[in-house]
């Protein structure tokens, strides 16, 4: 029970970024909402790599009493662990360019509220 | 140059050909006609007896072109516009809804 | 260093380097970057062609990035691949070459109205090509969510480029919210089927789900793609994005926008007709069809009430992946039911052979759209009139678009307009006849453009658009003519590949894995 904690906390952050991104009308509550969704999924993609009792994946650095032959079971996945490290970079490009925008949005339209910045509609 | 469709094929050249020959003969018949009548308050539209205005007062601009149509399916068009709201919320409170909805429609269809 | 080895590669790194090239080119003065952002793209659409030519002679290309032998994709001592790799089919193909076909036509329309930050303007268009070519190209699955973001970041800058109007970073905001949900999704179920297989290639994620079976788990991915890519491709509820962005982007990004939603589109296909291929439930098909339908019925009605000219000709490109996508889920239907050759397989050459139309087609009208708003500075349809006494040539051109997106023969529409029609009929007659009349309703909305901003009395004097504008309408007129009355010339020699490509997955798999 005590492994799968990490796969309910994951179920959780993308629960209330979905939620801070449907229902709450303020351009930055949506911009963090945002946020907690793309944390969620990159707990989640970090949590499939682990492996029980393993070690950091690094060849020269084995603590004592591990013989090479036993790595392969004795390690957690490092391809994961990559696959984070690029969606946590891409996440910062886009929160960027979201605040950015928001910041533009707020000098000619003299509010945050979407539900107000809606000149474009039907 | 035809590309063959499930019904028949489709060929771009013997249309063209179709469409000049038919073209001519139109040509002929139209020659046929009386070619020196030149018009007159016959030609002329006619409004009850009333001038005709000029062309600036009566073009239909672009939105009222197709009124009776959109006033024939008004119920239909507050619906629409109502759906496209513009509010960034509802545009992911759609694309959430249409995934549960497929989720249910999916494992219902492979339990049943 | 031999040059047809390495076609993949560089058709991805030539115009990733000229945009990072082109802001410090632009230093020294705006001709030498307009000729420097030219050249490269010019080049990457000569190799496109050889890699064109290279597929269809001898089959799917392979190319494993970082490797000491480009195609030997499984090392020595694994028994899976474990690098990067860019796998080219007929599909693929096809679509590089729209998507660098439709990006030189915009750039040399973009030299004329492009007059201030132009430096920046290049950079994002040529990531925004890097971004399409990057998810056309590659057989690896985090390959591709990298590429969507890129394609994604880089469209939403270009959509807001002027920015002294607020509309357009409202539209760019709403671009960038939902792009970023899908790629996260994407994400997520790229997360779930590596858990599962521990594996990241696409053929070796087929051929495990060929040997398994489809679980629960796989369902769910499933799921979460297609939700994710068709909304990325504009299928309808979920639309709305498009008019936005699409109405308010600059003259020829509108175009270019176009071909990145149909990168998405040939995500979803990569999808459905080759990972998961022969396990799919029927669900997914009629799931297609549907959304087809109703695209197509929101899209062509909502068009007939807009005022403004751009919005107008984006909800009839949401009409036109609607024919797509009915197209392309009858296909998959007939695939799925072994009627291949009854109906599917004219159903995919109409689906695809549309795609290109549509490509060629709706851009015509948004080149054409942009340059009226370039010269008369005003985008609503009830203050315009009467253009066509001083814009000779560009109202000819709207003819020409407009009776290609209708469907009118002789143009190219017409021909993938009947592929589709006769086709789909097979299945059931209600679709056909949906489609027939969406297709009435596609001509009257573009006669009631043409009517308000071309005919009707003059009422200003204007000169026509500038001399690069029209060169690029000319060009997309001329391919619109000349694939309509030669039609088979494209679909013999490049849709049936593609279409090959997706009724059987077998090669796609056996060339990777051995």
């Amino acid at each position: 029970m005590i492994y799968n904690l990490p796969f309910l906390t994951v179920v959780a952050l993308i629960a209330i970024g979905m939620y801070a991104i449907i229902f709450k009308r303020n351009l930055i509550k949506i911009a963090v909402g945002i946020t907690i969704l793309e944390s969620g999924v990159n707990l989640f993609l970090i949590t499939l790599g682990y492996r029980e009792g393993g070690v950091a994946p690094i060849f020269t650095n084995l603590p004592p009493g591990i013989s090479p032959d036993q790595i392969p079971e004795k390690m957690v996945l490092p391809v994961p662990q990559a696959l984070t490290l690029t969606s946590i970079v891409i996440g910062v490009a886009v929160l960027a360019l979201i605040l950015s925008f928001t910041i533009n949005i707020y000098r000619k339209y003299g509010t945050l509220d979407a539900g107000k910045i809606r000149r474009l509609k039907e | 140059m035809l590309i063959k469709t499930v019904g028949g094929y489709w060929d771009p050249i013997v249309w063209i050909v179709a469409f000049i020959v038919i073209a001519i003969i139109a040509y002929i018949i139209r020659a046929f006609g009386k070619g020196e009548y030149k018009g007159g308050e016959q030609t002329k539209p006619f409004l009850s007896g009333v001038e005709e205005p000029s062309k600036e007062k009566v073009h239909v601009r672009a939105s009222n072109i197709y009124w009776g149509f959109i006033e024939a399916l008004k119920g239909y068009y507050d619906y629409m516009k109502r759906m496209h709201s513009g509010v960034v919320n509802d545009y992911v409170a759609w694309f959430v809804g249409v995934a549960a909805i497929m989720f249910v429609v999916m494992f219902a269809a492979v339990i049943i | 260093m031999n040059v047809m080895e390495h076609l993949p590669a560089l058709i991805i790194a030539i115009p990733l380097l000229a945009a990072f090239l082109t802001p410090l080119v632009d230093k020294i003065s705006k001709k030498v970057r307009n000729a420097v952002v030219f050249i490269a793209l010019a080049a990457t659409f000569i190799l496109t062609i050889f890699l064109v030519q290279d597929v269809f002679e001898n089959g799917i290309m392979i190319y494993v990035m970082g490797a000491s032998n480009p195609t030997q994709t499984i090392p020595m001592q694994a028994a899976v691949p474990i690098r990067i790799v860019l796998e080219i089919d007929g599909l693929s193909a096809f679509m590089a070459l729209i998507s660098v076909l439709i990006a030189l036509i915009g750039l040399i329309y973009s030299f004329s109205h492009v007059e201030e930050r132009g430096g920046k303007f290049y950079t994002l268009f040529l990531l925004m090509l890097v971004g399409m070519l990057g998810m056309e190209l590659t057989g690896d699955l985090f390959n591709l969510f990298v590429f969507l973001e890129i394609a994604s970041i880089a469209s939403a800058a270009l959509i807001t480029y002027e920015f002294k109007r607020g509309s357009t970073t409202e539209a760019a905001l709403k671009y960038i919210v939902i792009s970023s949900i899908a790629a996260l999704f994407v994400l997520f179920a790229i997360g779930l089927l590596y858990g599962e297989y521990d594996l990241l290639n696409m053929a070796a994620i087929a051929k495990a789900i060929k040997i398994t079976g489809l679980s629960n788990i796989d369902m769910i991915a499933l799921i979460l793609f297609f939700a994710a890519f068709a909304m990325k491709a504009g299928a309808a509820p979920m639309h709305m994005w498009m008019p936005d962005a699409y109405g308010e982007a600059p003259g020829a990004v509108s175009m270019v926008l176009i071909a990145v939603t149909q990168a998405s589109l040939y995500a979803l296909l990569r999808m459905c007709f080759t990972i998961y291929a022969d396990s799919l439930h029927v669900v997914i098909p009629a799931a297609i069809i549907i959304f087809g339908l109703i695209s197509i019925f929101i899209g062509v009605t909502m068009a007939l009430i807009q005022d403004d000219i751009k919005r107008l000709i984006a909800y009839a490109a949401v009409a036109e992946v609607g024919y797509i996508l009915l197209a392309i889920g009858v296909g998959l239907y007939g695939v799925l039911n072994n009627e291949v050759e009854l109906y599917a397989r004219k159903a995919l050459q109409g689906g695809i052979f549309h795609i290109f139309n549509d490509i060629l087609d709706i851009g015509l009208l948004f080149l054409v759209a942009g340059g009226i708003i370039y010269i008369t500075k005003e985008r609503n349809l009830n203050k315009l009139g009467g253009l066509a006494h001083s814009m000779k040539y560009t109202s000819i051109l709207f003819l020409i678009g407009l009776a290609a997106v209708a469907g009118l023969p002789p143009m190219n529409g017409f021909a993938s307009k009947i592929m589709i029609y006769e086709s789909v009929y097979k299945v059931s007659p209600i679709l056909s006849i949906v489609a027939i009349l969406a297709s009435i309703i596609m001509l009257a909305i573009f006669v009631k453009i043409f009517h308000s901003v071309f005919t009707g009395p003059k009422i200003s004097e204007q000169k026509d658009v500038p001399k690069l504008m029209l060169a690029s309408m000319i060009i997309l007129a001329a391919l619109i003519i000349f694939f309509g009355l030669f039609p088979d010339i494209i679909i013999n020699n490049v849709v049936n590949p593609a279409v090959n490509a997706l009724i059987e997955n077998a090669a796609y798999i056996s060339n990777v894995m051995g």
